[in-house]
C-alpha cells in the first residue's frame, strides 16, 4: 500500500473503501477441520520461552506487564503455574462509598467507609451496586501474579446471577465475596454452597419454593446450567426437575441478617422419585429440619453421575481457558482424562494446575486463538499502556473504576449483569463462542476506549484517565531504535507476528514520519530525551508513538490472547 | 502534535459506531436466527419487524379469554386481571387485553393488529435456551438446526450469497438487529462525559489496508474472523449513517420504553431508505416466577403490566410513525416469545414456564380478527397443566414466507421450514381467508366427562380428512385417534382410557376447514 494511501486512511474522514462483506463470518458449524492443539495432560516439556510464559499469563490473568514476563521467565513452568495457582488466603478490602456527591449524601455511611455491614438503605442500592461495580474493576487491575480474578470470573459465568435483579447490594457483595473465596476449592461444596446462597435463591426464586406452589426454576438450571449440562449424555427429564425442585421446597431468606435458612413448614414431606437415568432414586420425603437434608441427598445423588458433571465441567473450563473446539482427541486425551481425576474429589485447584501444566496447553496450536473479553482488552490496555489509577480521594477512585466498568459493559461485558442465567453466550454458544463478543458495534467500539485511554479520557471533570507511553517506550530495550521499539511492543501487545512488510509499512507511516530512514526517529528520540523540557521535541515523540500504538490497538491482532 | 489535534483528526466525525439516538445496534446478516436476510424487499419492498419478548411471556394475562373467567379464577386467583377491567375488542366479547395495552387494543379496533390464539408446537420445551433455539431456527421440538429460519429465507433468493454483496445495486445491511439500550443503570456519574464527544451517527476510523495471510489454526481462524468484522463495520457504516441521517421520525414516541428506542430506530431506517428487509429488536424480563402483579396495587399492575405497557405504547407509536412517514403499507410486525406460562399461578403471584400462548401481528395490511378460539380452562387445574397449541409457531412463519414476502411456497416449504405447514389467514393477501374459523359445533364435549375408563366424542366432518389428536396437559402429543377420510356429517369415536394416569388431557380436531380443541377429564 502506497504511504500516502495509509496515512489518508488512517486519519482522513472519507468514504472507507470497499472490503469483503464480513456478513456472515460467525461460525455455522465448530471448525474442526482446524489443526487443533496436540499433546495430553502430561506435564509440558518443551521450551519455556516468551511465547510460553505470555500465553500462560494471557490466559490466566487480566492483563499483565514486560514486568510479569521477566519475572515468570526465570521459573520453570511448574514453578510458574504453582506460583499462578497460590491465591492470596485474604480477601481485599470490601467495597467502600465513594458515590456521595455534594447533592446526594449517604445518611448511613460515611465516604470512605464500606457499606457491606449495613444499615441497608434501599434508596443508595443503586449507588451500592455501582460501587461494588467498580470495586470489581478495581480487583481486577490490581497488580497480581495469581489466577484469582479470572477463576473468579469464570465461577461468576457459570452460577450467573444479574445484581440489578438480586437488588440487595449486601447480598450481591456476599455472592461475589463467596465466589472468590471458593474459586479454588471444592466443586461439590460449592455448588451446594451456591444452592443455599441468598443471592441465587433470590435469582432463581428458590426462596419462593414452597410445598404448595413449587418452583422449579433453581432445579431446572442446577442440573441444565451448574452441574450436568444438557447433552446426549445427560438424560434427566422434566419429571427429574419437578422432583428436585420439591426437594429443594423450604429453603427462606431471613431479611435482617441476609442469610438463608430452612423452614420445614413450607418443605414437602413425600417421597420424591426420579428417573432411570439417576438409577430411580427416590429421595425419602423427611420431615423437621431434617428435611434440609434432602438436600443434601439430591446433590449426592446429581454428582453420583460422577462422569456427566465431571466432563461437562471440565470441558466448561477448557473452553474457558484454552479454546472452544473439542475434537475426540481432545476428549479422549484431554477432557475424559481430567475428568476422571476430578470425579475423583471434585478439587478444582488440581484440575486447573494439571490443565495449565499439560503438553496440550502450551501446544502451539492452542496459543492465540482466545478472543479477548472486554475485560481483558480492558485491564491490559491499562496495566500494558501504564494508565495511573487514582487512588484518592475514594470519590475519583469510584468514578475511575465505574468509567471502566461501563467501557466494558457497553462493549458487551457488563460484569456483575449477565445477559441472563446461562452466564455470557461466547462461554457457551456454539458454534460461534468467543465470536459472539465482536460484532459491527463493540468492536469498533472497544478499540475507540482503549485510543481514547491512550490519548486521555476525561471520567470525572477535567480529571482524566491516559497512558504515560513515553514511560511505555522506555521500558524496552532500545526505545532510539523505531526496529526494535516496533517489535517488542508488538510481542508484549500480540499473540502472534505481524508481517515484516506490514511492520515495515508501519514504521514509516508513524515513528519516521513518512520518511524511510531510521534515522528520523532515532534523532527525535534522543533530542527528546536531551531535552525532555521542550514541549514541541515532547510533542514530535509523542506524535509518531502515538500514531504507532493506534495502528497496533487497531489491528485485528490485539483482540486476540 | 497535541492529544487534541490526534484526537480530533484520529476519530474525525466522531465515533460509536451504530451509535444512533443513543441505541447501540448491530447490522448483520448472520446470527443463528437471521444468518442472513433478505433483498426481498428489494422485490417488493416489505419489512417485517420481529419483536422479541424474551423470558416466556404469560399469554393468559395478555390476551384474556374472558369467557373462561371462572376456571381462570380458580387457577390463578393471585395474578387475575379484575374482569371489568380487562380492555375489550371490538366484535369479541368473549377475548380481552390486558388493561395497560391501550394503544394496541386501539389498533386492533382500528383494524391493524391480527391475534393468532395458542401458538406453540409440539412437545414443547421449558428451557428459555432450547426453546429459544427453536423458534429461532424453526425446528422441530428434538432436531437441533444450526441456522435460522430467515437465513434460510435469504439463501433461497440470493444463493452464493453473500460472495459479490454489498455491491452498487444492494449496498445495505440484509437484516439489523437492534440491541439493548444502554440501561438506566449504565447511566451514573461519568457516562456523561463518556459520551459526552459522540456524534450520534458517525464512525470510529479504523486503520485499513493489507492483511498478511492467516494461518489454518485456530488462531489464524479467529484473526480471519475479527478482520471480516472490522471491514464489515466499515462497509455497513455508510449506507446506515446515510440512511439514519436523511428522514427524522414523525411521531413522539414513550420515555423510558427501551422497545419504543428500538423501534424508532427501525422506522428511521426504514424511511431513511435502506432496503433491509428484517428487523428485529428485544425486550426482557418476561420470566415472571414471581411478583409478576403488584402486591399492593392490584393485579393489573406491576412487573408484567408494566412490560406489557411498554409493548404496547411502542407499537403504537412506531405505527403512528410509519403512518406519518408515509411507509406503514409495507411494514409489518409481530411479538413472539419462546413459551407461555403455566395456567396455575405460584404462590409468589407468579407463573412459571409453560407453553402455547397468543402472538400478535401488525400492520395496516393484517387482516383484523382473532384466529383460532380462545384457550379453554379446565375446571380443576394442576401445577403441571399447560396450554396447548392450536396453532404451529411455523404456521406464522409460513404465513409471513409466502403471503407478506410472495416466496413460492414450495420454496417455504423445502427450502426454509424444512417441511410443509399451512399458511393462516393473517394477511390480506392470503388465499387461506375464511379458513380456520371452524364452527364451535364441529366438536363436541365428550361424554361422559370426566370418565373413568371410556368416554365417546362426538364430532362434524365437513367432509375429507379428518384428524383428531389426544394431548396431555403438557402439550406432548400422546395419540392420533382418528385419521382418514370421513363423509360430511356427524361421527363418533369412542376413547378407552383405562391405561391413561388422572388428570386433564386434551383433545383436538383438524379439518379441512381449520382445527378446534376441548379439555377432558380423565379420573
Amino acid at each position: 500500500m502506497q504511504r500516502r494511501a495509509f496515512i489518508s486512511n488512517l486519519i482522513a474522514d472519507k468514504e472507507p473503501p470497499k472490503a469483503l462483506p464480513a456478513e456472515q463470518f460467525q461460525n455455522k458449524a465448530l471448525p474442526t477441520d482446524l489443526q487443533l492443539g496436540q499433546g495430553g495432560i502430561a506435564n509440558y516439556t518443551g521450551t519455556w520461552g516468551e511465547a510460553q510464559v505470555k500465553h500462560l499469563l494471557r490466559r490466566t490473568l487480566f492483563g499483565f506487564t514486560k514486568a510479569d514476563v521477566d519475572f515468570f521467565k526465570t521459573m520453570s513452568m511448574s514453578d510458574a503455574v504453582d506460583y499462578i495457582m497460590n491465591i492470596p488466603t485474604t480477601q481485599p478490602n470490601p467495597p467502600v462509598n465513594g458515590y456521595n456527591t455534594s447533592t446526594d449524601i449517604d445518611p448511613d455511611i460515611s465516604a470512605g467507609q464500606t457499606w457491606v455491614n449495613g444499615p441497608d438503605n434501599i434508596n443508595y442500592h443503586g449507588q451500592r451496586r455501582n460501587s461494588l461495580y467498580a470495586w470489581n474493576m478495581e480487583q481486577i487491575l490490581a497488580p497480581q501474579r495469581h489466577i484469582r480474578e479470572k477463576m473468579t470470573f469464570f465461577f461468576h459465568n457459570h452460577f450467573a446471577t444479574e445484581a440489578e435483579t438480586v437488588g440487595w447490594p449486601i447480598v450481591v457483595y456476599n455472592h461475589h465475596k463467596m465466589l472468590r473465596e471458593n474459586c479454588l476449592g471444592n466443586f461439590k461444596d460449592l455448588v451446594k454452597t451456591v444452592t443455599l446462597d441468598v443471592a441465587m435463591l433470590i435469582y432463581l426464586n428458590g426462596y419462593l419454593n414452597t410445598k404448595t406452589a413449587p418452583d422449579e426454576n433453581y432445579a431446572r438450571e442446577l442440573m441444565e446450567l451448574f452441574t450436568l449440562g444438557k447433552s446426549s449424555e445427560s438424560q434427566y427429564t422434566e419429571d427429574d426437575v419437578k422432583a428436585a425442585a420439591r426437594v429443594l421446597t423450604g429453603w427462606r431468606i431471613n431479611v435482617n441478617n441476609y442469610t438463608s435458612f430452612f423452614s420445614d413448614v413450607v418443605h414437602d414431606t413425600g417421597n420424591k422419585t426420579f428417573s432411570a437415568f439417576f438409577n430411580n432414586t427416590v429421595i425419602s420425603g423427611k420431615t423437621g429440619s431434617a428435611g434440609a437434608t434432602e438436600t443434601d441427598d439430591l446433590l449426592n445423588m446429581i454428582f453420583a453421575k460422577d462422569d456427566v458433571v465431571a466432563r461437562y465441567i471440565v470441558r466448561k473450563l477448557y473452553k474457558y481457558f484454552v479454546y472452544y473446539v473439542i475434537d475426540s482427541n481432545i476428549e479422549n486425551n484431554v477432557i475424559i482424562p481430567l475428568a476422571n481425576d476430578f470425579k475423583q474429589n471434585w478439587e478444582i485447584k488440581p484440575l486447573v494446575t494439571a490443565l495449565l501444566k499439560s503438553e496440550h496447553f502450551y501446544d502451539s496450536n492452542n496459543m492465540g486463538c482466545y478472543i479477548k473479553n472486554s475485560l481483558d482488552v480492558f485491564s491490559t490496555f491499562v496495566k500494558q499502556f501504564k494508565v495511573t489509577m487514582p487512588t484518592s480521594p475514594v470519590e475519583d477512585v469510584f468514578s475511575a473504576y465505574l468509567t471502566l466498568h461501563y467501557g466494558a459493559a457497553v462493549t458487551g461485558l457488563n460484569w456483575g449483569n449477565p445477559p441472563n442465567v446461562s452466564g455470557w453466550p461466547a462461554y457457551y454458544q456454539t458454534p460461534q463462542f468467543y465470536q459472539l463478543w465482536l460484532n459491527s458495534d463493540t468492536l469498533p467500539k472497544r478499540i475507540m476506549y482503549t485510543v481514547l485511554l491512550m490519548v486521555g479520557f476525561q471520567y470525572k471533570g477535567t480529571n482524566t484517565l491516559v497512558s504515560d507511553i513515553i514511560e511505555v517506550a522506555k521500558q524496552f530495550s532500545d526505545p532510539s531504535n523505531p526496529n526494535t521499539l516496533i517489535q517488542e511492543s508488538i510481542d508484549l501487545m500480540y499473540a502472534m507476528d505481524i508481517s515484516s512488510a506490514k511492520k515495515q509499512s508501519l514504521k514509516q507511516s508513524t515513528l519516521l514520519f513518512g520518511q524511510t530512514s531510521d534515522h528520523y526517529w532515532t534523532d527525535a528520540w534522543n533530542d527528546y530525551l536531551a531535552n525532555p523540557n521542550d514541549a514541541s521535541k515532547k510533542n514530535l515523540v509523542l506524535t509518531g508513538l502515538l500514531y504507532m500504538y493506534k495502528y497496533l490497538l487497531d489491528l485485528a491482532e490485539n483482540q486476540l490472547a | 502534535m497535541k492529544r487534541k489535534d490526534f484526537l480530533e483528526k484520529s476519530l474525525k466525525a466522531g465515533m460509536l459506531p451504530f451509535f444512533i439516538n443513543g441505541m447501540r445496534f448491530q447490522a448483520y446478516g448472520s446470527t443463528p436466527m437471521l444468518k442472513a436476510i433478505a433483498e426481498a424487499s428489494a422485490k417488493n419492498g416489505k419489512v417485517f419487524v420481529l419483536i422479541q419478548l424474551s423470558g416466556g411471556n404469560d399469554g393468559l394475562n395478555t390476551i384474556i379469554p374472558l369467557d373462561q373467567y371462572t376456571n381462570l379464577a380458580n387457577a390463578r386467583n393471585n395474578v387475575l386481571i379484575q374482569d371489568s377491567k380487562v380492555l375489550t375488542l371490538n366484535g369479541f366479547s368473549g377475548t380481552g387485553m390486558h388493561p395497560a395495552m391501550t394503544g394496541l387494543r386501539n389498533m386492533f379496533n382500528d383494524g391493524k393488529v391480527n391475534i393468532v390464539q395458542s401458538v406453540g408446537y409440539p412437545n414443547p420445551n421449558f428451557s428459555h435456551f432450547r426453546a429459544t433455539d427453536i423458534w429461532h431456527s424453526s425446528s422441530d421440538s428434538n432436531a437441533f438446526i444450526n441456522s435460522g429460519w430467515a437465513g434460510r429465507y435469504l439463501e433461497t433468493i440470493y444463493p452464493g450469497f453473500p460472495t459479490g454483496y454489498p455491491n452498487t445495486n444492494e449496498p445495505d445491511p440484509l437484516a439489523i438487529s437492534i440491541g439493548f439500550s444502554v440501561s438506566t443503570t449504565l447511566m451514573g456519574p461519568t457516562a456523561n462525559t463518556g459520551m459526552a464527544i459522540t456524534d450520534p451517527v458517525s464512525f470510529y476510523q479504523l486503520v485499513t489496508g493489507t492483511v498478511d495471510p492467516a494461518p489454518n489454526t485456530p488462531m489464524g481462524h479467529e484473526l480471519t474472523y475479527v478482520r471480516l468484522v472490522l471491514q464489515q463495520t466499515q462497509e455497513y457504516n455508510t449506507t446506515v449513517k446515510a440512511a439514519a441521517q436523511s428522514v427524522s421520525n414523525k411521531a413522539t414516541y414513550p420515555s423510558n420504553n427501551e422497545l419504543a428506542d428500538q423501534l424508532k430506530i427501525v422506522a428511521n431506517l426504514i424511511a431513511g431508505g435502506l432496503k433491509t428487509s428484517i428487523y428485529t429488536v428485544s425486550l426482557g424480563g418476561f420470566d415472571t416466577h414471581s411478583a409478576q402483579v403488584s402486591a399492593s396495587g392490584g393485579n393489573e399492575t406491576g412487573a408484567h403490566a408494566n412490560l406489557l405497557k411498554k409493548v404496547s405504547d411502542a407499537i403504537a407509536a412506531f405505527q403512528s410513525d410509519l403512518e406519518q412517514l408515509g411507509i406503514a403499507d409495507r411494514v409489518a410486525g409481530m411479538t413472539y416469545s419462546e413459551f407461555g406460562r403455566r395456567i396455575k399461578s405460584n404462590d409468589s403471584r407468579g407463573t412459571d414456564h409453560g407453553a402455547a400462548a397468543p402472538l400478535i401481528v401488525f400492520g395496516t395490511k393484517v387482516n383484523p380478527t382473532i384466529i383460532g378460539s380462545n384457550p379453554t380452562i379446565p375446571s380443576s387445574v394442576n401445577v403441571d397443566d399447560n396450554m396447548p397449541m392450536q396453532y404451529d409457531f411455523r404456521q406464522i412463519y409460513a404465513s409471513i414466507l409466502v403471503d407478506w414476502f410472495d416466496t413460492p411456497a414450495t420454496s417455504a416449504d423445502n427450502d426454509i421450514l424444512l417441511k410443509h405447514f399451512d399458511t393462516l389467514p393473517i394477511f390480506k393477501t392470503s388465499t387461506s381467508v375464511n379458513k380456520y374459523q371452524v364452527d364451535n359445533q364441529s366438536l363436541m364435549q365428550n361424554y361422559p366427562n370426566p370418565f373413568t375408563e371410556m368416554t365417546t366424542i362426538d364430532f362434524i366432518s365437513p367432509g375429507g380428512m379428518v384428524e383428531l389428536r389426544l394431548y396431555d396437559n403438557q402439550g406432548r402429543l400422546l395419540s392420533v385417534l382418528v385419521k382418514e377420510q370421513k363423509a360430511k356429517g356427524k361421527h363418533s369415536y369412542v376413547l378407552n382410557g383405562a391405561q391413561l394416569p388422572p388428570g386433564n388431557y386434551y383433545y383436538q380436531l383438524i379439518t379441512a376447514n381449520g382445527q378446534i380443541g376441548r379439555h377432558i377429564i380423565k379420573q
